[in-house]
Protein backbone atom coordinates (compact mmCIF):
# COMPACT_ATOMS: atom_id res chain seq x y z
CA UNK A 1 0.00 0.00 0.00
CA UNK A 2 1.33 3.56 -0.81
CA UNK A 3 1.26 6.10 1.94
CA UNK A 4 0.38 9.80 1.28
CA UNK A 5 3.48 11.78 1.98
CA UNK A 6 1.86 13.57 4.94
CA UNK A 7 1.53 10.30 6.79
CA UNK A 8 5.26 9.32 5.69
CA UNK A 9 6.03 12.49 6.93
CA UNK A 10 4.48 12.06 10.75
CA UNK A 11 5.43 8.93 10.93
CA UNK A 12 9.14 10.11 10.35
CA UNK A 13 9.02 13.23 12.17
CA UNK A 14 6.02 12.31 14.97
CA UNK A 15 5.30 15.28 16.50
CA UNK A 16 5.02 15.54 20.46
CA UNK A 17 6.34 11.76 21.83
CA UNK A 18 5.75 11.16 25.12
CA UNK A 19 4.20 10.89 28.27
CA UNK A 20 2.59 13.37 31.09
CA UNK A 21 2.45 12.19 34.91
CA UNK A 22 -1.18 10.43 34.82
CA UNK A 23 -1.55 11.78 38.64
CA UNK A 24 -1.10 15.70 37.87
CA UNK A 25 -4.94 17.29 38.22
CA UNK A 26 -4.43 19.21 35.11
CA UNK A 27 -3.31 16.26 32.66
CA UNK A 28 -6.58 14.18 30.91
CA UNK A 29 -4.96 11.26 29.32
CA UNK A 30 -7.25 8.82 26.93
CA UNK A 31 -6.17 5.44 26.15
CA UNK A 32 -8.26 4.05 23.46
CA UNK A 33 -7.83 0.78 21.25
CA UNK A 34 -6.49 -2.75 22.18
CA UNK A 35 -3.35 -4.24 21.38
CA UNK A 36 -5.18 -7.67 19.68
CA UNK A 37 -6.88 -5.01 17.31
CA UNK A 38 -3.61 -3.73 16.27
CA UNK A 39 -4.57 -0.35 17.51
CA UNK A 40 -3.72 1.66 20.59
CA UNK A 41 -3.37 5.09 20.79
CA UNK A 42 -2.61 7.38 24.27
CA UNK A 43 -2.97 10.80 24.11
CA UNK A 44 -2.53 12.88 26.87
CA UNK A 45 -3.11 16.76 26.99
CA UNK A 46 -2.19 19.28 29.70
CA UNK A 47 -5.29 21.63 30.03
CA UNK A 48 -5.23 25.04 32.02
CA UNK A 49 -8.00 24.67 34.51
CA UNK A 50 -8.58 28.79 33.94
CA UNK A 51 -8.97 29.01 30.17
CA UNK A 52 -9.33 25.63 29.23
CA UNK A 53 -6.47 26.12 27.05
CA UNK A 54 -4.75 23.07 26.01
CA UNK A 55 -1.32 23.65 26.79
CA UNK A 56 0.56 20.39 26.05
CA UNK A 57 0.08 17.18 24.43
CA UNK A 58 1.73 14.07 24.29
CA UNK A 59 0.99 10.67 22.37
CA UNK A 60 2.33 7.34 22.35
CA UNK A 61 0.99 5.22 19.45
CA UNK A 62 1.12 1.29 18.86
CA UNK A 63 -0.08 0.87 15.18
CA UNK A 64 0.38 0.96 11.71
CA UNK A 65 1.75 4.09 10.13
CA UNK A 66 -1.78 5.57 9.39
CA UNK A 67 -2.05 5.43 13.40
CA UNK A 68 1.18 6.97 14.31
CA UNK A 69 0.11 10.02 12.05
CA UNK A 70 -3.66 10.78 13.20
CA UNK A 71 -2.08 10.61 16.64
CA UNK A 72 0.19 12.67 15.78
CA UNK A 73 -1.34 15.19 14.23
CA UNK A 74 -4.19 14.78 17.00
CA UNK A 75 -1.62 16.40 19.33
CA UNK A 76 -0.79 19.09 16.81
CA UNK A 77 -4.29 20.10 16.45
CA UNK A 78 -5.13 20.50 19.95
CA UNK A 79 -2.31 22.18 20.98
CA UNK A 80 -3.23 26.27 22.06
CA UNK A 81 -6.88 25.14 21.07
CA UNK A 82 -9.30 25.12 23.97
CA UNK A 83 -11.29 22.25 25.31
CA UNK A 84 -14.56 22.81 23.28
CA UNK A 85 -12.47 23.72 20.24
CA UNK A 86 -10.56 20.39 20.27
CA UNK A 87 -13.63 18.34 21.04
CA UNK A 88 -15.16 20.00 17.44
CA UNK A 89 -12.09 17.62 15.40
CA UNK A 90 -13.49 15.25 14.00
CA UNK A 91 -12.13 11.86 12.44
CA UNK A 92 -13.11 13.12 8.53
CA UNK A 93 -10.64 16.33 9.44
CA UNK A 94 -7.94 13.64 10.07
CA UNK A 95 -8.84 11.52 7.05
CA UNK A 96 -8.89 14.81 4.75
CA UNK A 97 -5.31 16.45 6.27
CA UNK A 98 -3.68 12.57 5.86
CA UNK A 99 -5.41 11.21 2.82
CA UNK A 100 -6.37 8.55 4.46
CA UNK A 101 -7.95 5.34 2.18
CA UNK A 102 -10.80 3.91 3.33
CA UNK A 103 -8.95 0.81 4.95
CA UNK A 104 -7.69 3.09 7.17
CA UNK A 105 -10.23 5.61 8.76
CA UNK A 106 -10.56 3.50 11.69
CA UNK A 107 -7.03 5.05 12.03
CA UNK A 108 -8.84 8.23 12.42
CA UNK A 109 -11.60 7.32 14.43
CA UNK A 110 -9.56 6.14 16.76
CA UNK A 111 -7.49 9.90 17.51
CA UNK A 112 -11.22 11.64 17.96
CA UNK A 113 -11.52 8.76 20.42
CA UNK A 114 -8.16 9.97 22.40
CA UNK A 115 -8.99 13.31 22.41
CA UNK A 116 -12.46 12.89 23.70
CA UNK A 117 -11.05 10.16 26.18
CA UNK A 118 -7.70 12.61 27.29
CA UNK A 119 -10.72 15.42 27.65
CA UNK A 120 -13.13 12.95 29.25
CA UNK A 121 -10.41 12.27 32.00
CA UNK A 122 -9.56 15.77 32.49
CA UNK A 123 -13.09 16.66 32.90
CA UNK A 124 -13.59 13.62 35.21
CA UNK A 125 -10.61 14.92 37.78
CA UNK A 126 -11.99 18.35 37.80
CA UNK A 127 -15.69 17.06 38.82
CA UNK A 128 -17.11 18.45 35.29
CA UNK A 129 -19.95 16.19 33.82
CA UNK A 130 -19.53 14.75 30.62
CA UNK A 131 -21.92 14.45 27.94
CA UNK A 132 -22.98 11.74 26.12
CA UNK A 133 -22.06 12.99 22.95
CA UNK A 134 -18.78 13.20 24.41
CA UNK A 135 -17.87 9.97 25.86
CA UNK A 136 -16.47 7.75 23.60
CA UNK A 137 -19.10 5.18 22.27
CA UNK A 138 -18.93 2.01 20.48
CA UNK B 1 30.96 -4.22 1.32
CA UNK B 2 27.99 -1.70 0.58
CA UNK B 3 24.63 -4.28 0.61
CA UNK B 4 22.95 -2.69 -2.72
CA UNK B 5 19.41 -1.55 -1.73
CA UNK B 6 16.67 -2.64 -1.63
CA UNK B 7 17.18 -5.99 0.25
CA UNK B 8 14.86 -8.93 -1.08
CA UNK B 9 14.10 -10.87 1.63
CA UNK B 10 10.52 -12.36 0.45
CA UNK B 11 11.29 -15.84 -0.56
CA UNK B 12 8.42 -17.43 0.83
CA UNK B 13 6.50 -15.13 -1.79
CA UNK B 14 8.21 -15.36 -4.86
CA UNK B 15 12.24 -15.69 -6.04
CA UNK B 16 14.55 -14.55 -8.69
CA UNK B 17 14.57 -16.51 -11.85
CA UNK B 18 17.91 -18.31 -11.70
CA UNK B 19 19.99 -16.63 -14.82
CA UNK B 20 20.74 -19.88 -15.15
CA UNK B 21 16.90 -20.68 -16.48
CA UNK B 22 16.94 -17.82 -18.44
CA UNK B 23 19.22 -18.67 -19.85
CA UNK B 24 17.82 -22.28 -20.64
CA UNK B 25 14.44 -20.96 -21.48
CA UNK B 26 15.36 -18.18 -23.85
CA UNK B 27 15.74 -20.59 -26.92
CA UNK B 28 11.79 -21.73 -26.49
CA UNK B 29 10.48 -18.45 -27.21
CA UNK B 30 11.10 -17.36 -30.44
CA UNK B 31 14.04 -19.95 -32.01
CA UNK B 32 12.48 -24.11 -30.74
CA UNK B 33 9.08 -21.89 -30.35
CA UNK B 34 7.09 -25.01 -31.59
CA UNK B 35 4.08 -26.87 -30.30
CA UNK B 36 5.07 -29.85 -28.45
CA UNK B 37 1.92 -31.36 -29.42
CA UNK B 38 2.73 -30.89 -32.96
CA UNK B 39 3.85 -34.57 -33.78
CA UNK B 40 4.63 -34.18 -37.60
CA UNK B 41 7.33 -31.74 -38.24
CA UNK B 42 10.92 -30.79 -36.05
CA UNK B 43 9.63 -27.86 -34.34
CA UNK B 44 7.10 -29.83 -32.52
CA UNK B 45 9.86 -32.64 -31.65
CA UNK B 46 12.20 -29.55 -30.58
CA UNK B 47 9.47 -28.92 -28.52
CA UNK B 48 8.40 -32.07 -27.24
CA UNK B 49 12.00 -33.55 -26.27
CA UNK B 50 12.38 -30.38 -24.03
CA UNK B 51 9.23 -30.80 -22.07
CA UNK B 52 10.82 -34.88 -21.59
CA UNK B 53 13.58 -33.36 -20.45
CA UNK B 54 11.89 -31.07 -17.61
CA UNK B 55 9.66 -33.64 -16.73
CA UNK B 56 12.86 -36.25 -16.29
CA UNK B 57 14.43 -33.21 -14.20
CA UNK B 58 11.63 -32.72 -12.04
CA UNK B 59 11.24 -36.29 -11.73
CA UNK B 60 14.79 -37.05 -10.43
CA UNK B 61 14.42 -33.95 -7.38
CA UNK B 62 11.49 -36.22 -5.72
CA UNK B 63 12.51 -39.58 -6.82
CA UNK B 64 9.67 -40.18 -8.88
CA UNK B 65 9.31 -41.63 -13.04
CA UNK B 66 8.99 -38.62 -15.42
CA UNK B 67 5.70 -40.24 -16.11
CA UNK B 68 4.16 -39.59 -13.36
CA UNK B 69 5.10 -35.61 -13.63
CA UNK B 70 2.49 -33.94 -15.18
CA UNK B 71 2.94 -29.85 -15.86
CA UNK B 72 0.35 -27.15 -14.89
CA UNK B 73 -0.12 -23.55 -14.73
CA UNK B 74 1.51 -23.27 -10.98
CA UNK B 75 0.94 -24.55 -7.65
CA UNK B 76 -2.68 -23.22 -7.23
CA UNK B 77 -3.64 -25.17 -10.15
CA UNK B 78 -1.72 -28.43 -9.24
CA UNK B 79 -3.57 -28.17 -5.63
CA UNK B 80 -6.54 -27.77 -6.94
CA UNK B 81 -6.41 -30.54 -9.62
CA UNK B 82 -5.14 -32.73 -6.87
CA UNK B 83 -7.47 -32.45 -4.30
CA UNK B 84 -10.86 -31.73 -6.86
CA UNK B 85 -9.02 -34.66 -8.84
CA UNK B 86 -9.45 -36.97 -6.49
CA UNK B 87 -12.39 -35.88 -4.75
CA UNK B 88 -14.37 -36.27 -8.04
CA UNK B 89 -12.50 -39.25 -9.38
CA UNK B 90 -13.20 -41.57 -5.88
CA UNK B 91 -16.69 -39.90 -4.43
CA UNK B 92 -18.36 -42.92 -4.53
CA UNK B 93 -15.52 -44.00 -2.26
CA UNK B 94 -15.88 -41.78 0.06
CA UNK B 95 -16.66 -38.25 0.70
CA UNK B 96 -14.55 -37.14 3.57
CA UNK B 97 -10.97 -35.40 3.12
CA UNK B 98 -8.72 -34.27 5.69
CA UNK B 99 -6.49 -31.35 5.64
CA UNK B 100 -4.92 -29.03 8.49
CA UNK B 101 -5.75 -25.46 9.44
CA UNK B 102 -3.09 -23.63 8.67
CA UNK B 103 -2.84 -24.97 4.74
CA UNK B 104 -2.27 -22.34 1.86
CA UNK B 105 -5.40 -21.32 1.14
CA UNK B 106 -5.23 -22.93 -2.56
CA UNK B 107 -5.91 -26.06 -0.48
CA UNK B 108 -8.17 -24.58 1.91
CA UNK B 109 -10.47 -22.88 -0.82
CA UNK B 110 -10.44 -25.59 -2.90
CA UNK B 111 -11.90 -27.88 0.32
CA UNK B 112 -14.35 -25.54 1.53
CA UNK B 113 -15.66 -25.07 -2.22
CA UNK B 114 -15.89 -29.24 -2.23
CA UNK B 115 -17.49 -28.98 1.05
CA UNK B 116 -20.33 -27.00 -0.80
CA UNK B 117 -20.63 -30.11 -3.26
CA UNK B 118 -21.65 -32.43 0.04
CA UNK B 119 -17.72 -34.03 0.98
CA UNK B 120 -16.85 -33.38 4.62
CA UNK B 121 -13.78 -31.75 5.66
CA UNK B 122 -11.67 -31.99 8.92
CA UNK B 123 -9.38 -29.36 9.56
CA UNK B 124 -7.02 -30.73 11.96
CA UNK B 125 -6.02 -27.94 14.08
CA UNK B 126 -2.04 -27.84 14.43
CA UNK B 127 0.30 -27.80 17.60
CA UNK B 128 2.34 -24.88 18.76
CA UNK B 129 5.00 -25.92 16.86
CA UNK B 130 2.77 -25.29 13.34
CA UNK B 131 2.90 -29.50 12.72
CA UNK B 132 0.14 -31.97 12.85
CA UNK B 133 -0.44 -33.96 15.48
CA UNK B 134 -0.09 -37.83 14.68
CA UNK B 135 -2.33 -39.17 16.99
CA UNK B 136 -5.05 -36.19 15.84
CA UNK B 137 -4.38 -37.42 12.35
CA UNK B 138 -5.51 -41.05 13.74
CA UNK B 139 -8.88 -40.18 15.27
CA UNK B 140 -10.01 -38.16 12.34
CA UNK B 141 -10.07 -40.95 9.95
CA UNK B 142 -13.33 -42.39 9.10
CA UNK B 143 -13.97 -45.47 7.04
CA UNK B 144 -15.39 -42.68 4.25
CA UNK B 145 -12.09 -40.94 4.78
CA UNK B 146 -10.95 -40.61 0.85
CA UNK B 147 -7.77 -38.05 1.06
CA UNK B 148 -5.25 -36.33 3.19
CA UNK B 149 -4.03 -33.89 2.15
CA UNK B 150 -1.67 -31.49 3.81
CA UNK B 151 1.45 -29.14 3.15
CA UNK B 152 4.71 -30.24 3.87
CA UNK B 153 6.38 -27.06 5.07
CA UNK B 154 4.29 -23.62 5.97
CA UNK B 155 4.70 -20.53 3.83
CA UNK B 156 4.46 -18.38 6.86
CA UNK B 157 6.56 -20.37 9.82
CA UNK B 158 8.38 -22.73 7.82
CA UNK B 159 7.08 -25.57 10.01
CA UNK B 160 8.12 -29.16 8.39
CA UNK B 161 5.57 -31.59 8.79
CA UNK B 162 5.96 -34.95 9.45
CA UNK B 163 5.60 -35.87 6.21
CA UNK B 164 6.94 -39.39 6.17
CA UNK B 165 5.06 -40.43 9.51
CA UNK B 166 1.33 -38.99 8.01
CA UNK B 167 2.46 -41.22 4.53
CA UNK B 168 2.70 -43.98 6.69
CA UNK B 169 -0.64 -43.65 8.27
CA UNK B 170 -2.46 -42.93 4.90
CA UNK B 171 -1.18 -45.63 3.36
CA UNK B 172 -2.12 -48.18 6.14
CA UNK B 173 -5.73 -47.32 5.67
CA UNK B 174 -5.50 -47.30 2.25
CA UNK B 175 -6.02 -43.42 2.06
CA UNK B 176 -4.26 -41.17 -0.92
CA UNK B 177 -1.90 -38.50 0.22
CA UNK B 178 -1.84 -35.67 -1.43
CA UNK B 179 1.17 -32.93 -0.20
CA UNK B 180 1.57 -29.19 -0.87
CA UNK B 181 5.23 -29.24 -1.70
CA UNK B 182 5.77 -25.20 -2.79
CA UNK B 183 7.60 -24.65 0.05
CA UNK B 184 9.69 -27.98 0.62
CA UNK B 185 10.36 -29.09 -2.77
CA UNK B 186 14.08 -27.78 -3.97
CA UNK B 187 14.49 -26.44 -0.79
CA UNK B 188 14.83 -29.92 1.72
CA UNK B 189 14.41 -33.34 0.62
CA UNK B 190 11.46 -34.67 -0.96
CA UNK B 191 11.35 -38.20 -1.87
CA UNK B 192 8.03 -39.06 -2.87
CA UNK B 193 9.06 -43.42 -2.26
CA UNK B 194 10.04 -42.90 0.95
CA UNK B 195 7.48 -40.13 2.10
CA UNK B 196 4.59 -42.44 0.82
CA UNK B 197 3.32 -38.94 -0.61
CA UNK B 198 0.40 -40.19 -3.83
CA UNK B 199 0.22 -36.52 -5.08
CA UNK B 200 2.65 -33.50 -5.07
CA UNK B 201 2.22 -29.83 -5.75
CA UNK B 202 5.35 -28.50 -6.70
CA UNK B 203 5.73 -24.44 -8.23
CA UNK B 204 8.36 -23.12 -10.57
CA UNK B 205 8.31 -19.72 -9.06
CA UNK B 206 9.17 -20.69 -5.57
CA UNK B 207 12.63 -22.54 -6.83
CA UNK B 208 14.07 -19.90 -8.88
CA UNK B 209 12.29 -20.72 -11.61
CA UNK B 210 9.62 -18.78 -13.54
CA UNK B 211 6.01 -17.84 -13.20
CA UNK B 212 2.93 -19.20 -14.31
CA UNK B 213 4.28 -23.10 -14.36
CA UNK B 214 4.14 -25.79 -11.58
CA UNK B 215 3.81 -29.38 -11.70
CA UNK B 216 2.02 -32.31 -10.13
CA UNK B 217 3.12 -36.18 -9.27
CA UNK B 218 0.54 -38.29 -9.43
CA UNK B 219 1.92 -41.65 -8.45
CA UNK B 220 1.44 -44.88 -10.99
CA UNK B 221 1.80 -47.51 -8.89
CA UNK B 222 1.27 -48.83 -5.24
CA UNK B 223 -1.33 -47.23 -5.92
CA UNK B 224 -2.34 -46.15 -9.06
CA UNK B 225 -3.74 -42.83 -8.78
CA UNK B 226 -6.74 -41.31 -11.24
CA UNK B 227 -7.52 -38.04 -11.47
CA UNK B 228 -10.82 -36.15 -12.70
CA UNK B 229 -9.42 -33.39 -14.74
CA UNK B 230 -10.45 -29.97 -14.17
CA UNK B 231 -9.16 -28.35 -17.36
CA UNK B 232 -11.16 -30.46 -20.78
CA UNK B 233 -9.43 -29.59 -24.03
CA UNK B 234 -7.03 -31.85 -26.22
CA UNK B 235 -6.33 -34.55 -23.82
CA UNK B 236 -3.00 -33.31 -23.33
CA UNK B 237 -0.49 -34.58 -20.23
CA UNK B 238 -2.19 -37.74 -20.16
CA UNK B 239 -5.79 -36.67 -20.13
CA UNK B 240 -5.43 -34.95 -17.07
CA UNK B 241 -5.02 -31.31 -17.54
CA UNK B 242 -5.24 -29.99 -21.71
CA UNK B 243 -3.90 -27.02 -22.48
CA UNK B 244 -1.02 -26.48 -24.83
CA UNK B 245 2.27 -26.89 -23.05
CA UNK B 246 4.20 -23.70 -21.85
CA UNK B 247 7.27 -25.08 -22.98
CA UNK B 248 9.84 -22.39 -22.05
CA UNK B 249 8.23 -21.96 -18.47
CA UNK B 250 8.22 -26.08 -18.47
CA UNK B 251 11.98 -25.80 -19.37
CA UNK B 252 12.62 -23.06 -17.16
CA UNK B 253 10.89 -25.24 -14.18
CA UNK B 254 12.99 -28.34 -15.20
CA UNK B 255 16.41 -26.50 -15.20
CA UNK B 256 15.28 -24.28 -11.69
CA UNK B 257 14.65 -28.24 -9.87
CA UNK B 258 17.85 -29.52 -11.65
CA UNK B 259 20.10 -26.77 -10.26
CA UNK B 260 18.04 -27.04 -6.66
CA UNK B 261 19.01 -30.67 -6.70
CA UNK B 262 22.88 -30.57 -7.76
CA UNK B 263 23.08 -27.50 -5.14
CA UNK B 264 20.90 -28.16 -2.31
CA UNK B 265 23.35 -29.72 0.53
CA UNK B 266 25.13 -26.44 -0.05
CA UNK B 267 22.85 -24.09 -0.27
CA UNK B 268 20.78 -25.62 2.72
CA UNK B 269 24.05 -24.94 5.26
CA UNK B 270 24.33 -21.71 3.95
CA UNK B 271 20.69 -20.65 4.23
CA UNK B 272 21.33 -21.93 7.66
CA UNK B 273 23.83 -20.42 8.39
CA UNK B 274 22.43 -17.05 7.25
CA UNK B 275 19.40 -17.65 9.12
CA UNK B 276 21.11 -18.29 12.24
CA UNK B 277 23.21 -15.20 11.97
CA UNK B 278 20.06 -13.43 11.86
CA UNK B 279 18.10 -14.42 14.61
CA UNK B 280 20.92 -14.59 16.88
CA UNK B 281 21.86 -10.67 15.68
CA UNK B 282 18.13 -9.81 16.30
CA UNK B 283 17.72 -11.66 19.81
CA UNK B 284 21.26 -9.79 20.88
CA UNK B 285 20.30 -6.49 20.11
CA UNK B 286 16.77 -6.42 20.58
CA UNK B 287 14.60 -7.74 23.80
CA UNK B 288 11.00 -9.05 23.86
CA UNK B 289 11.46 -10.89 20.24
CA UNK B 290 9.76 -14.62 19.54
CA UNK B 291 9.78 -16.77 17.13
CA UNK B 292 6.47 -18.45 15.99
CA UNK B 293 6.81 -22.13 14.61
CA UNK B 294 9.23 -25.21 15.36
CA UNK B 295 13.04 -24.29 15.47
CA UNK B 296 13.75 -27.98 14.95
CA UNK B 297 11.22 -29.06 11.98
CA UNK B 298 11.71 -25.85 10.02
CA UNK B 299 13.12 -24.68 6.38
CA UNK B 300 16.02 -23.33 6.94
CA UNK B 301 15.10 -20.38 4.90
CA UNK B 302 12.68 -19.03 7.05
CA UNK B 303 12.52 -17.55 10.13
CA UNK B 304 9.56 -15.58 11.60
CA UNK B 305 9.66 -13.68 15.04
CA UNK B 306 7.25 -11.50 16.78
CA UNK B 307 8.86 -8.03 18.48
CA UNK B 308 6.60 -7.49 20.87
CA UNK B 309 5.14 -4.04 21.02
CA UNK B 310 5.82 -3.12 17.49
CA UNK B 311 2.83 -3.44 15.25
CA UNK B 312 4.06 -4.90 11.91
CA UNK B 313 2.89 -2.47 9.59
CA UNK B 314 4.45 0.15 11.12
CA UNK B 315 7.46 -2.16 11.27
CA UNK B 316 7.63 -2.84 7.59
CA UNK B 317 7.51 1.12 6.99
CA UNK B 318 10.32 1.75 8.65
CA UNK B 319 12.19 -0.54 7.14
CA UNK B 320 11.31 -0.13 3.59
CA UNK B 321 14.69 -0.42 2.24
CA UNK B 322 14.24 -4.22 2.84
CA UNK B 323 11.48 -6.82 1.64
CA UNK B 324 9.97 -8.56 4.34
CA UNK B 325 5.99 -9.84 5.37
CA UNK B 326 3.70 -9.41 8.11
CA UNK B 327 0.89 -11.20 9.76
CA UNK B 328 0.02 -8.36 10.51
CA UNK B 329 -3.56 -7.30 10.29
CA UNK B 330 -3.00 -4.20 8.64
CA UNK B 331 -0.94 -5.87 5.49
CA UNK B 332 -3.95 -8.09 4.70
CA UNK B 333 -7.06 -6.45 2.92
CA UNK B 334 -9.24 -8.51 5.47
CA UNK B 335 -8.19 -6.56 8.92
CA UNK B 336 -7.74 -9.67 10.56
CA UNK B 337 -4.10 -10.64 11.62
CA UNK B 338 -2.46 -13.96 10.15
CA UNK B 339 -4.57 -17.51 10.30
CA UNK B 340 -1.52 -19.21 10.60
CA UNK B 341 -0.14 -17.77 13.22
CA UNK B 342 -3.42 -17.80 15.32
CA UNK B 343 -3.72 -21.85 15.07
CA UNK B 344 -0.21 -21.73 16.22
CA UNK B 345 -2.23 -19.98 19.79
CA UNK B 346 -0.07 -17.10 19.24
CA UNK B 347 -1.84 -14.41 21.04
CA UNK B 348 -3.47 -11.94 18.45
CA UNK B 349 -1.74 -9.13 19.45
CA UNK B 350 1.78 -11.30 19.05
CA UNK B 351 0.28 -11.65 15.66
CA UNK B 352 0.28 -8.05 15.32
CA UNK B 353 3.97 -7.70 15.21
CA UNK B 354 5.21 -10.54 13.31
CA UNK B 355 7.50 -10.30 10.51
CA UNK B 356 8.51 -12.70 8.32
CA UNK B 357 11.81 -13.37 6.84
CA UNK B 358 12.35 -15.55 3.85
CA UNK B 359 16.12 -16.17 2.82
CA UNK B 360 16.89 -17.23 -0.88
CA UNK B 361 19.97 -17.86 -3.00
CA UNK B 362 20.65 -14.53 -3.25
CA UNK B 363 21.24 -13.33 -0.11
CA UNK B 364 24.35 -12.14 1.32
CA UNK B 365 26.11 -12.24 4.83
CA UNK B 366 26.23 -8.45 4.34
CA UNK B 367 22.64 -8.48 3.73
CA UNK B 368 21.82 -10.16 6.72
CA UNK B 369 23.83 -7.94 9.26
CA UNK B 370 22.05 -4.85 7.19
CA UNK B 371 18.70 -6.40 8.08
CA UNK B 372 19.83 -6.56 11.58
CA UNK B 373 21.25 -3.32 12.39
CA UNK B 374 18.15 -1.46 10.55
CA UNK B 375 15.73 -3.75 12.43
CA UNK B 376 17.40 -2.87 15.41
CA UNK B 377 17.01 0.74 14.61
CA UNK B 378 13.03 0.95 13.90
CA UNK B 379 12.08 -1.50 16.73
CA UNK B 380 14.10 0.46 19.05
CA UNK B 381 12.27 3.54 17.71
CA UNK B 382 8.75 2.41 17.72
CA UNK B 383 8.86 1.26 20.61
CA UNK B 384 9.98 4.89 21.86
CA UNK B 385 6.55 5.37 20.73
CA UNK B 386 4.40 2.43 21.72
CA UNK B 387 2.08 2.77 24.79
CA UNK B 388 2.43 -0.86 24.95
CA UNK B 389 5.90 -1.00 25.82
CA UNK B 390 5.58 2.12 28.33
CA UNK B 391 3.09 0.15 30.20
CA UNK B 392 5.31 -3.21 29.95
CA UNK B 393 8.37 -1.27 31.67
CA UNK B 394 6.49 -0.29 33.86
CA UNK B 395 5.55 -3.42 35.06
CA UNK B 396 1.81 -3.58 33.60
CA UNK B 397 0.31 -6.84 32.56
CA UNK B 398 -1.21 -6.03 28.89
CA UNK B 399 -3.08 -9.19 28.72
CA UNK B 400 -4.96 -7.92 31.72
CA UNK B 401 -6.27 -4.38 30.82
CA UNK B 402 -9.16 -3.64 30.03
CA UNK B 403 -9.31 -1.93 26.91
CA UNK B 404 -11.88 0.17 25.45
CA UNK B 405 -12.88 -1.56 21.72
CA UNK B 406 -15.00 -1.18 19.32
Amino acid sequence: MAYSDKVVEHYNNPRNVGSLSKEDPNVGTGLVGAPECGDVMKLQMRINPDTNVIEEAKFKTFGCGSAIASSSLATEWVKGKTVEEALSIKNTDIVRELALPPVKIHCSVLAEDAIKAAIGDWKKKHGIAVPVAEKVAH
Amino acid sequence: MAVKLPIYMDNHATTPVDPRVVEAMLPYFNEKFGNAASRNHSFGWAGEEAVETARQQVASLIGATPKEIIFTSGATESDNLMIKGVAEMYREKGNHIITEAIEHKAVLDTCKRLEKEGFEVTYLPVQKDGRVNLDELKVAIRPTTILITVMYANNEIGAVNPIREIGKIAKEHGIFFAVDGVQAVGKIPVDVQKDNIDLLAISGHKIYGPKGVGALYVRRRNPRVQLSAIIDGGGHERGMRSGTLNVPGIVGLGKACEIAQQEMPEESARMLALRTRLQKGLEAKLDEVFINGSMEHRLPNNLNMSFAYVEGESLLMGINDIAVSSGSACTSATLEPSYVLKALGVGEDLAHTSIRFGLGRFNTPEEVDYVIEKMTQVVTKLRELSPLYEMAKEGIDISKVKWQTA
